[in-house]
C-alpha cells in the first residue's frame, strides 16, 4: 500500500506525520519526495549505503553534422535550442539551453542529419539507506536547478510494492507535488487550521480530486486557531483522520530533529490505529 | 527603486507574515505574491481586484477519436508515459511537447493553448499589489512568477515607488530561481529547528548561485533559543547579516484569523521587532552575494 503525505502548506508537519508512522510500523519503506528541501532524514537518521546520480536526457548537437536548418528548434516547444545559421563572416551557432529542457527528444528524432546525441544532464541525486528495518530513499536536487519532477519520479522508481510504502511530498499544488503523489493509493493532507492553512488545503483537496486519489485529513496543532477547517471538512464531506494538540515537547524534539515516538512513545498507538484506519477504508 | 523577497526553502516559517508586515512597515511600494500556486498573502491584504488577466501557457494536446487508427506511434515516442493503452492522452502526465501530434501519421491530434491561470493588479489598504492564481495541477509556476515579477516592477517604475516587496514561494526549484531574478536582496526566513537551518543554508546557496544577496530572520526565535544561536553562528561563518529574531506569539496567529497584519494587532513584542528589522533592511546597503 502507497501513502503519500501531502498538503497545500508547507510547515504544517508533512514531514513529522510521515516519520512517525514510518516509526510505528513494520516492513515500511520511506520516500522522501521534497526533493528541494528534502529534511525526513534528519528525523530518521539513516545510514546512506548506495548514492546515484539523478539526470534528465537532454540534446547535445554535432557542430560536425549540423547542416543549421533548424528543424530542432522549431519542434522544441520550450526554445531549449537556438540556431543561428552561418553567414560569409560568421560561423553557425547551435546552442542549447538545458535548463529549459524537458527531455522529450523530438528534436534528435527530427533531425534530418542524426546531429543530435543525448547526453545525460546531472541534476540531483538519489540516496538509499535504511534505519533498523526502514528502507529509506530519497532525492536531492542540485542548487540552482529548476526541475523537481525528474528526480522525484526517479525517487518512486524504486517502490517496492510489498512493503507499505510512506512518500513524504513537497508542499504546494504544482508539479513537484503531482509527481509525489500520483498513482498512490491514499493520501494524508496535513493540515493546521488558521485561514492559510484552510485556503491551501482546500486547493489540496482539488488536486486530489483531479488526481482520483482518496484522501483524508489530519490537523496538526488543532487547538491554535479556529474552527473553520472542521466545518469545511463537514461540508465537504471530509474524514479527519487525526488531531494531534500542540504540545510544547513535539515542537522541541522536532527543532532537536527528533521523532516524536520517541519523546512521546502513546503516538506509535495512534500512528498505528491510523494507518489500521486508512487500511480498512 | 530597490526589490525585496521574502524566501525560506521551507514552509510554515512565517514567510506571509512578515511580508504582510513589511507592506504595512513599508512607504510608497508595490506588493507582489510570488508563491502563484499556493497564494496566501490575499488573506492578510484583502486585495480589492482592479484588473484581470488571463494566463496562458503550454499546449495540451487531444487525440480525436475518429481520426485516431490506433497505430501506436504516440505512444512509442511519449517519453512521460502520458498515452493510455485506449488513446486518450492524460493531461496530468503531459508535458505539452507535442512529439506525440508531430509523429501522427492520421493526423489526429489536436493542439490548443492552454489557460493556466489567472494573474491580477488589485488595490489594498497598503498600497498597490499584484498576484495570480495558477490553477490546480497546471504547470509552469516559474513563467508566472516571472510575469507576476515583471508586472510588480513596471507598477513600481510608473507610481514612482520605492519598494517592490515579494512574497516568496517554498522550495528551491522553478518558482523560487524565478522570484530571484534582479532582486536586491532575499530575506530568508527560518524557524531554530534542524531543518530550517538544512533548508535555509540550502535556499540561501541557491541566492548566491543566482548573485543575490541574502539577509536573514530567525522567526519563533525563542522555540529553540540554542538552535537559534547555532543559525547565527552558521551566518556569522558564511557572511549572511541576520536582520532579527522574533518571538514565539499567539497574537500572530490571532492576526491573521482576523485578516489584519500583525502591524494592525496591539502593541506587542513582534510589532517591535518587525518595526526594528524594516528599520535596518531599508537603509541596509546591499552589495551582490
Amino acid at each position: 500500500m502507497i501513502i503519500a503525505v501531502a498538503s497545500g502548506k508547507g510547515g504544517t508537519g508533512k514531514t513529522t506525520v510521515a516519520v512517525n508512522i514510518a516509526l510505528s510500523l513494520d516492513n515500511v519503506q520511506f520516500l522522501d519526495c521534497d526533493v528541494e528541501e528534502p529534511n525526513a532524514h534528519i528525523f530518521l537518521k539513516p545510514r546512506i549505503e548506495k548514492t546515484i546520480l539523478s539526470s534528465i536526457p537532454v540534446p547535445e548537437i554535432d557542430t560536425k553534422k549540423c547542416v543549421y536548418c533548424g528543424k530542432c528548434a522549431e519542434v522544441c516547444v520550450y526554445n531549449a535550442i537556438a540556431i543561428v545559421p552561418p553567414t560569409n563572416n560568421n560561423a553557425g551557432v547551435a546552442l542549447t539551453l538545458t535548463n529549459l529542457c524537458h527531455g522529450c527528444q523530438a528534436c534528435s528524432f527530427f533531425c534530418p542529419k542524426g546531429a543530435i546525441r543525448e547526453r545525460k544532464k546531472e541534476i540531483g541525486v538519489v540516496e538509499f539507506g535504511s534505519k533498523k528495518d526502514i528502507e529509506f530513499i530519497h532525492g536531492r536536487l542540485n542548487i540552482g536547478e529548476a526541475m523537481a519532477p525528474p528526480v522525484i519520479r526517479q525517487v518512486k522508481g524504486h517502490i517496492n510494492p510489498r512493503k507499505t510504502v510512506i512518500i513524504d511530498a513537497p508542499p504546494g499544488v504544482s508539479c513537484p507535488v503531482i509527481a509525489a503523489v500520483k498513482d498512490s493509493d491514499f493520501c494524508l493532507l496535513v493540515t493546521e487550521p488558521t485561514p492559510f492553512g484552510l485556503s491551501d488545503l482546500s486547493l489540496a483537496v482539488e488536486l486530489l480530486h483531479k488526481l482520483r486519489v482518496p484522501f483524508g485529513v489530519i490537523i496538526n496543532r488543532a487547538d491554535l486557531g479556529d474552527k473553520e477547517t472542521e466545518r469545511y471538512c463537514e461540508k465537504e464531506k471530509i474524514e479527519i483522520l487525526m488531531k494531534i494538540p500542540f504540545n510544547k515537547e513535539i515542537a522541541l524534539a522536532y527543532s532537536r530533529g527528533e521523532a516524536v515516538v520517541n519523546v512521546l512513545p502513546e503516538y506509535k498507538t495512534k500512528f498505528k490505529d491510523l494507518f489500521q484506519k486508512i487500511a480498512h477504508r | 527603486m530597490k526589490q525585496i523577497v521574502i524566501i525560506s526553502g521551507k514552509g510554515g516559517t512565517g514567510k506571509t507574515v512578515i511580508t504582510g508586515a513589511f507592506a504595512a512597515l513599508a512607504k510608497n511600494k508595490v506588493m507582489a505574491d510570488c508563491d502563484v500556486d499556493a497564494a496566501d498573502l490575499h488573506l492578510l491584504l484583502r486585495p480589492e481586484i482592479k484588473e484581470r488577466h488571463d494566463f496562458k501557457s503550454g499546449l495540451s494536446f487531444r487525440i480525436k477519436k475518429r481520426a485516431c487508427t490506433q497505430c501506436g506511434e504516440c505512444k512509442k515516442v511519449c517519453r512521460f508515459n502520458a498515452i493510455s493503452d485506449k488513446f486518450i492522452i492524460d493531461p496530468i502526465s503531459c508535458e505539452g511537447c507535442g512529439f506525440c501530434a508531430r509523429v501522427c501519421p492520421a493526423d489526429a491530434i489536436s493542439m490548443e493553448e492552454n489557460l493556466a491561470g489567472e494573474w491580477f493588479i488589485s488595490e489594498t489598504r497598503f498600497g498597490p499589489m499584484v498576484h495570480a492564481k495558477l490553477g490546480v495541477a497546471e504547470e509552469n509556476s516559474g513563467k508566472l512568477v516571472a510575469l507576476v515579477r515583471e508586472q510588480a516592477k513596471g507598477l513600481a517604475e510608473n507610481t514612482g515607488a520605492e519598494w517592490v516587496i515579494v512574497d516568496g514561494a517554498p522550495g528551491i526549484g522553478c518558482p523560487v530561481i524565478a522570484s530571484l531574478s534582479g532582486i536586491d536582496c532575499a530575506v530568508v526566513v527560518t524557524e531554530p529547528t534542524l531543518s530550517g537551518l538544512h533548508d535555509a543554508s540550502r535556499v540561501i546557496e541557491v541566492a548566491r548561485h543566482f548573485n543575490v544577496f541574502s539577509s536573514l530572520i530567525i522567526n519563533k526565535y525563542d522555540l529553540n533559543p540554542d538552535m537559534t544561536r547555532r543559525i547565527e553562528i552558521y551566518c556569522k561563518t558564511n557572511g549572511i547579516p541576520v536582520m532579527g529574531r522574533i518571538a514565539f506569539d499567539k497574537s500572530v496567529v490571532e492576526a491573521v484569523s482576523k485578516a489584519k497584519t500583525v502591524m494592525e494587532s496591539a502593541q506587542n513584542a513582534v510589532k517591535r521587532s518587525l518595526r526594528d528589522i524594516w528599520q535596518r533592511l531599508s537603509v541596509g546597503n546591499f552589495k551582490t552575494a
